[in-house]
């Protein structure tokens, strides 16, 4: 298996991908931030993406959801095409429309209560009734362990309860992939247990996800695939077995010796 | 030193009911000018920082301009200079509420774009990645916070629109300032209508400061 172009998890695999990056690159000046990256992630699967910072990951899912513009190439996500230099159109918000997205520093909205984070894309997006809406986000906020605050607001909650809001926000939308950018790196310590926790759940679910993280016991736990980034580059890739117990890039090596040592 | 003057209250309260005549002048040129001010805020300071800058110069070129020349001048302009383009003669309460329009609405326009881009990036790309369009992201999301921290400089802006209207005495609108000049022609009486003028003009102010506190302690919440 060329460790550069493989795109599923094994040969036998046929399911079509619903992300699929063709030769993405992309430069911020002149920084090459993504090189030709290939990527395909399918249905069900949850992909991790690792790699020191500023190697390009969180670049790298930013634009499956078209928050970052890229240079050339292709994606598509769920059969629609985002194209290079913001020429995607119409299939930009069908794409973010069917793609959730939790952040490193939550971006809840300070202004509006929680239920009110959790239900205004339903409502304005979907065209959900306010009933409706809110029954759902009852639901969700219940399944993430925070139903008791749905009145409150934001700055009312603890960093690790406002992340599983934002997770119950873009679960609301229904979306058919996730992505997480550093979902827990600014997190206290003590409160990064119970995010990861909503995440394992929802992988249990069936949720794909890619996921950009630095907590590698999560990632060896829950990832079926695991991508490691260097300078722009898909380096190597495979299943977290392969990959954290017998990397084969010397690259890989040192990154791991690195951040598994302590 | 012996100070040889006699504040008379008599004269003071006999005045009021004439300077209370300018009041809704001022409340008018104020108010109006500012409300007018507030919509051309909105429209240049988001122009100012719109992604083209075929929005963006216009936008900066009108800022400049009203920022970088007195109110004074502006309404004298208006009233005096422009009659002669248009052909016909503008009314002195109009020339007030415009000059206040336009140099309120210049200061507004920073303001706005300040309050705008004072708004972290991460807002407006969690209401994007959730498939809101730009217009909603900015409805719903950007300009409510935006409006919030944009209160206390709206606040400045007013009371400094308010005490800007005194100047608008020399082309005869009858505001306070003018009925009291008016007055004090007849009286001679300046240390007290002018004491009282002034106290006019800080029951406004303090009026505005005091709606407007109460305005955002009661908006902020998150």
């Amino acid at each position: 298996m060329n460790d550069n172009t493989a795109t599923t998890l094994s040969p036998d695999d046929d399911r079509q991908p619903i992300v699929r990056l063709d030769r993405v690159n992309k430069h911020f000046g002149d920084l090459h931030v993504m090189q030709d990256i290939d990527l395909s992630v399918v249905p069900g699967e949850v992909v991790v993406i690792i790699g020191a910072s500023g190697s390009g990951k969180s670049t790298l899912i930013r634009c499956v959801n078209g928050l970052e513009p890229f240079q050339s190439g292709r994606i598509e996500v769920d059969g629609k095409t985002l194209l290079p230099n913001g020429a995607s159109g119409q299939s930009l918000r069908a794409v973010r429309t069917e793609v959730g997205m939790v952040f490193q520093q939550f971006n809840l909205f300070p202004h509006l209560s929680i239920r009110d984070n959790v239900t205004l894309a339903p409502r304005k997006v979907r065209g959900w009734s306010r009933q409706q809406a809110n029954a759902t986000a009852e639901r969700l906020l219940q399944r993430v362990g925070i139903a008791d605050q749905a009145d409150k607001y934001p700055s009312q909650l603890s960093g690790g309860q406002q992340q599983r809001v934002a997770l119950a926000r873009a679960l609301a939308m229904e979306p058919r992939l996730m992505l997480f950018d550093e979902p827990t790196s600014a997190l206290d310590p003590e409160m990064i247990g119970e995010v990861l926790d909503a995440m394992r759940e929802l992988a249990k679910d069936g949720m794909t996800m890619m996921i950009v993280t630095h907590e590698m016991g999560f990632a060896r736990e829950v990832a079926d695939r695991v991508v490691f980034v260097h300078g722009g580059q898909i380096i190597e890739q495979g299943p977290p077995n392969q990959l954290f117990d017998h990397p084969r890039h010397e690259r890989t090596q040192s990154f791991l010796s690195r951040v598994l040592k302590h | 030193m012996e100070l040889n003057f006699q504040f008379d209250w008599q004269a003071a309260i006999a005045s009021l009911p004439y300077l209370l005549k300018g009041l809704p002048y001022t409340l008018l040129i104020s108010f109006g000018g500012l409300a007018i001010g507030f919509v051309i805020g909105l429209v240049f300071g988001l122009m100012r920082i719109a992604p083209s800058r075929w929005l963006r110069l216009p936008a900066v070129f009108y800022i400049e301009v009203f920022r970088g020349t007195p109110v004074l001048v502006q309404v004298l302009f208006i009233f005096y200079g422009l009659p002669t383009v248009l052909g016909g003669p503008i009314n002195a309460l109009t020339a007030g509420i415009a000059a206040i329009a336009l140099n309120a609405g210049a200061y507004i326009s920073e303001i706005v774009r300040g309050g705008v881009q004072s708004i972290e990036r991460g807002q407006r790309e969690a209401g994007l990645s959730l498939g809101l369009s730009s217009t909603q992201t900015f409805q719903y999301i950007v300009w409510p916070q935006a409006l919030r921290r944009m209160i206390p400089a709206l606040g400045n802006q007013g009371i400094v629109s308010i005490k800007d209207t005194s100047l608008f005495s020399v082309i005869g609108v009858g505001e306070l300032v003018r009925q009291g000049q008016v007055y004090i022609a007849n009286t001679f009486t300046a240390l007290e209508v002018y004491f009282m003028i002034a106290l006019l003009y800080l029951v406004i102010t303090l009026s505005l400061s005091m709606a407007l506190s109460l305005l955002e302690r009661k908006g902020l919440v998150g």
